[in-house]
C-alpha cells in the first residue's frame, strides 16, 4: 500500500512537511489539545498542525519549567526556543490543563512566532451558559484570527471548512471501524501514522490519501495476521510511541480502539452542516468524548471506556499515561473500578518522554496478556 | 536565660489564642451540624463562599482542613491511603491527603463533616475539579462547578456574562438543595461584612511594611484561616480589628517578629505545612524575616474588583480575577510591587510539587524580580503537605548559601 508511505512520512517528520507547505505559500499555525476549533483556523486560509512535543533532549525549556511538568508541555516549549518551529506563522493555545494554561503564558513571553491567541473554553460542557460561553468565546477567536492575520472569514467557508472536516472525521472513524473488524489490514503503527499525519498534513490532500487508502484496504490492505490475538483498548492523552503498538502486537495483543486526544476523541462526532456555522462547531466539541480536563458528568468517562471495550468486544484496557498528568492521574483510579466492575482487566503504563525498553514493555505486556 | 523567655513571652501574639477557639468552634460547630439540622457544603478556597453563609449553609473548606492535617503531619499517611486506591503520588496533596481522609475519618480532627453539597470553583486551579469529582462519586451528592474562565491578559466580556449567568444558577442550585428561597437581602449583609473583612485581613498585612516587621509570613499563614473559612460573618470582623490593633500595638511599642531583624524577605506559594516552624526558627536564625507573601494577600486581592453595593454582580469579577487566575505577566507585575511596597532584599520561591498553577512559570517570574530588582532568590521544592519527600539537610544548605547572598549584598 503505496499510500500508506506518505502518511508515515508526514507523521514522521512533521516539521519537514511543514516548511515544504510553507515554502508552498501557505501559512501555518500551531495548535495544542484536541479542543482546539480547528475548523476556523482553517476556514481563515491558514493552515492548522497540532504540536506534539520532542522525544529528545530538553535543555532550554528547564529554565522555564520545573521538572515535574508533563513531557509534553516541556518538550512542546523545547521545540520552540530550539527554533524548531520555526516554520510557524502563529500559536493557538485552548483551555485545558493548568499545565498548558502556563505553558500558554510562557510561551507568550518567550517566543515570537506572530499570532497567538488563548481560547478560554468553558470547563464544564453540561449547562445551558456553558454551551453559549462556548460558542461566544469561538466567536471571539473567529474575530481574533481575522484581526490577527488580516482575513476575513465568512460562513460560506466556515461551511466548506465543516464538511472538509465531517469527512475527515467520517474517514478516520471508518477507518478505525475497518480495523476493529479486521485488525490485520493495518498494523497499529499504521493507524498511528495515519491519524497523526491527519493533524498535519494539508486537509485537503489528505482526504484524497484517505479514499486511497481506503480503496486499498478493500482490496484486501495488509496480510497480517490477526486471530488469536487479544483485543485491546488504549487510554489516555496522547500516544507519541508507536512502537507501543508493535511491542503490543509482538505480545500477542492487538489494539482495536482507543480513548486518546490523538485517536478516537479527535475524531467522534460530526458538526451540524446546516446551523450557524460556528455554534454549530461549538456544539461538536461541547458533546464529543469528553477529555478528563473537562466535565461532562461525574461519570462520562469511566461509562465510556466500558462501552468502548463492549462495544469493540476487547478482552482488555491498557492505560498510557505520561507522567505528571493531573488530569488523568485523577481519572484513572475510577475508570479502573468501573472496568473492575464489569470484570475487565486493565493494566497502567506511566511514561515519561521516553518509554522503557523493549524487553521490559514486551514482559508486562505478556504477562498482562495471558491473563486475559 | 530569664530575659530570653521574657522577649519571648513578649513577642508572643495575643491573639492567637482566640483564633485557636474560633476554629475549633467552627469545627465543633461543623461535625455537629446533622443535630443542629443545618447543611453543609465542601467548598474551594478561593470558591463564592457568600451564598452559602447567606443559605445558612455551614461551608467546610478540604484545603484548609488540609493545612491542618499538614502541620501535624499526617500528611505522608493520608496521601498513601489515597495512593493505595490508584491515585498518583503526584498530584496535589491536599486533594490525596483528603481522599485518604475521607476513607478513614483520620487526620487531626477524626476527618471532616460529611458533605450534603459540594461548591467547586476552578479559579485556583483545574485539580479541584477532578477533585470534587472524585468526592461527588464518593459522596454520591450533587456538586456545583462554578466556572471562572482564566485571565491570561483580559477578564473578556463573554467570560463577564457567563460568570454572571452562573450566579444565579448558584443561587438556584442552593434552592434546590436547601429547599428554601434565596435571601437577597441577606446576601447584601453577607457581601458587605465580606468586603469588610477583606479590608481588614489586608491592613493586618499591611502592618508588615513597618521596619522592623510586627509579623511574618508564617504568622499570616495562621492567622488566614478565617479569611478564609468565615469571610462573610460579624465574628471575623472583630477578630481581625482585634488582631489588627495588636499589631499596630507591636509597631508602637517596637516589637518585632524576630528578635534582630535584618533583612527581610518576601514569600511565594503555598507554606510547607509540616516545616513552618522550621522554616521560620531556620531564617529567624539569619536575622531574615520573612514579612509578605502572594499567598495570603490572595484573599484581599480581588478588592479593587468588589462593590459592596452592588455584591453580586461585582463578585462574579473579583472571583475570576484572583492572583492564580491570571497571567504569569500580571503576576510578575504583583509580585513586583510587594517588593516595593514591603521593601524586601530577597525573595523565597516555594516551588510547590502539589500546585502547578501556582508553581510552573516561576522560574519567569525569578528571573523578572532578578532583573527589575537586583535582589537574590531562593528555590525550595516540596509537596506541601506530604512530608516524606521533604530534604531537610538539603533546604537547609540551601538556605544557608541564600542567606550568605544577601548578606554580601547588603
Ligand atoms: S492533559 Fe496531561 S499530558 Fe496533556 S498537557 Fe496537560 S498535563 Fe500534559
Ligand atoms: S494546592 Fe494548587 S493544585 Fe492543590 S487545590 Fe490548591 S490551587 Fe489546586
Amino acid at each position: 500500500m503505496e499510500v500508506l508511505n506518505d502518511f508515515y512520512r508526514v507523521a514522521e517528520n512533521p516539521y519537514e512537511y511543514s516548511r515544504e507547505l510553507k515554502k508552498s505559500g501557505k501559512r501555518i499555525i500551531g495548535y495544542f489539545c484536541s479542543y482546539t476549533p480547528e475548523e476556523i483556523i482553517s476556514a481563515s486560509g491558514v493552515h492548522p498542525i497540532r504540536l506534539f512535543g520532542t522525544g529528545g533532549d530538553i535543555t532550554l525549556a528547564d529554565s522555564h519549567l520545573q521538572p515535574y511538568c508533563c513531557s509534553l508541555v516541556r518538550g512542546a516549549l523545547e521545540e520552540a526556543l530550539e527554533g524548531r518551529l520555526d516554520f510557524l506563522d502563529g500559536t493557538v493555545f485552548p483551555h485545558t490543563c493548568d499545565s498548558i494554561q502556563r505553558l500558554s503564558d510562557i510561551w507568550r513571553l518567550n517566543t515570537n512566532f506572530g499570532f497567538f491567541a488563548d481560547v478560554v473554553l468553558p470547563v464544564k460542557l453540561n449547562t445551558e451558559s456553558s454551551r453559549e460561553y462556548f460558542a461566544d468565546i469561538l466567536k471571539k477567536f473567529r474575530l481574533d484570527l481575522e484581526r490577527g492575520l488580516g482575513v476575513t472569514i465568512t460562513d460560506d467557508k466556515l461551511k466548506t471548512a465543516i464538511t472538509r472536516y465531517n469527512n475527515i472525521r467520517r474517514s478516520l472513524k471508518a477507518l478505525y471501524e475497518m480495523h476493529s473488524k479486521e485488525p490485520g489490514i493495518l498494523s497499529g503503527r499504521d493507524l498511528w501514522a495515519v491519524t497523526r499525519a491527519s493533524m498535519i498534513m494539508e486537509r485537503d490532500d489528505l482526504l484524497v490519501k484517505l479514499s486511497l487508502l481506503k480503496e486499498a484496504l478493500k482490496k484486501g490492505g495488509r496480510s497480517g495476521k490477526s486471530e488469536g490475538k487479544k483485543r485491546l483498548v488504549l487510554a489516555g492523552s496522547v500516544c507519541d510511541h508507536p512502537n507501543v503498538y508493535t511491542i503490543i502486537e509482538d505480545s500477542g495483543g492487538v489494539v482495536v480502539w482507543d480513548d486518546l486526544c490523538t485517536g478516537s476523541r479527535y475524531f467522534e462526532g460530526t458538526i451540524e452542516e446546516n446551523g450557524n456555522p460556528v455554534e454549530s462547531i461549538a456544539a461538536r466539541y461541547a458533546e464529543r468524548l469528553v477529555c478528563p480536563a473537562k466535565h461532562l458528568s461525574n461519570t462520562a468517562r469511566g461509562d465510556n471506556i466500558v462501552r468502548i471495550v463492549k462495544k469493540h468486544d476487547a478482552g482488555g484496557v491498557v492505560f498510557l499515561l505520561l507522567k505528571f498528568c493531573d488530569p488523568h492521574d485523577f481519572d484513572y483510579p475510577y475508570m479502573k473500578e468501573f472496568l473492575d466492575r464489569e470484570n475487565i482487566p486493565s493494566m497502567l503504563l506511566e511514561v515519561e518522554d521516553s518509554l522503557p525498553s523493549e524487553a521490559q514493555l514486551k514482559t508486562r505486556f505478556e504477562t498482562f496478556i495471558h491473563m486475559l | 536565660m530569664a530575659g530570653e523567655a521574657q522577649e519571648k513571652e513578649k513577642r508572643k501574639m495575643k491573639s492567637a489564642k482566640k483564633m485557636r477557639d474560633i476554629m475549633t468552634n467552627y469545627y465543633i460547630e461543623a461535625k455537629t451540624a446533622g443535630e443542629t439540622g443545618k447543611k453543609v457544603a465542601w467548598i474551594t478556597s478561593g470558591g463564592p463562599v457568600e451564598p452559602l453563609i447567606a443559605m445558612d449553609v455551614i461551608p467546610v473548606y478540604p484545603e484548609n482542613h488540609g493545612a491542618m492535617i499538614g502541620a501535624s503531619k499526617m500528611g505522608g499517611e493520608l496521601c498513601e491511603r489515597a495512593e493505595e486506591l490508584g491515585y498518583s503520588g503526584d498530584i496535589c496533596s491536599y486533594a490525596r491527603s483528603d481522599i485518604g481522609c475521607s476513607l478513614v475519618d483520620g487526620g487531626p480532627i477524626g476527618g471532616l463533616p460529611k458533605p450534603d453539597m459540594l461548591i467547586c470553583c476552578n479559579n485556583i486551579c483545574g485539580t479541584v475539579l477532578k477533585w470534587y469529582e472524585v468526592q461527588a462519586r464518593y459522596y454520591d451528592i450533587p456538586l456545583f462547578i462554578f466556572d471562572t474562565p482564566f485571565c491570561h491578559t483580559e477578564y473578556a466580556d463573554e467570560a463577564k456574562k457567563y460568570v454572571r449567568k452562573q450566579i444565579d444558577e448558584y443561587t438556584g442550585f442552593l434552592e434546590g438543595v436547601c429547599g428554601k428561597k434565596f435571601d437577597h437581602d441577606r446576601i447584601k449583609e453577607v457581601g458587605r461584612l465580606s468586603v469588610e473583612g477583606q479590608q481588614l485581613w489586608q491592613e493586618v498585612l499591611d502592618t508588615a511594611m513597618n521596619k522592623p516587621s510586627p509579623m511574618t509570613c508564617f504568622d499570616a499563614f495562621f492567622f488566614l484561616a478565617l479569611i478564609v473559612t468565615l469571610r462573610g460573618t460579624q465574628e471575623t470582623i472583630d477578630f481581625y480589628r482585634d488582631l489588627l490593633e495588636e499589631m499596630r500595638g507591636r509597631v508602637a511599642e517596637g516589637i518585632s517578629a524576630i528578635p534582630n531583624e535584618r533583612y527581610r524577605l518576601l514569600w511565594d506559594n503555598l507554606p510547607i505545612w509540616y516545616r513552618i516552624k522550621w522554616l521560620s526558627e531556620k531564617f529567624a536564625s539569619h536575622d531574615a524575616c520573612l514579612v509578605a507573601d502572594t499567598y495570603t494577600s490572595a484573599w484581599c486581592g480581588s478588592l479593587k474588583y468588589m462593590d459592596e453595593n452592588n455584591f453580586l454582580d461585582s463578585m462574579a469579577e473579583g472571583y475570576t480575577r484572583i492572583y492564580l487566575n491570571i497571567g504569569v505577566d500580571e503576576m510578575i507585575k504583583i509580585v513586583l510591587e510587594m517588593v516595593d511596597k514591603y521593601d524586601v532584599d530577597g525573595f523565597v520561591m516555594h516551588s510547590n510539587r502539589s500546585c502547578k498553577p501556582y508553581s510552573l512559570g516561576q522560574y519567569d517570574i525569578q528571573r523578572a524580580v532578578q532583573r527589575e530588582k537586583g535582589i537574590p532568590s531562593l528555590i525550595i521544592e516540596s509537596h506541601m503537605v506530604d512530608e516524606r519527600s521533604f530534604s531537610e539537610s538539603q533546604t537547609e544548605t540551601r538556605i544557608d548559601a541564600f542567606m550568605e547572598m544577601i548578606r554580601q549584598k547588603k
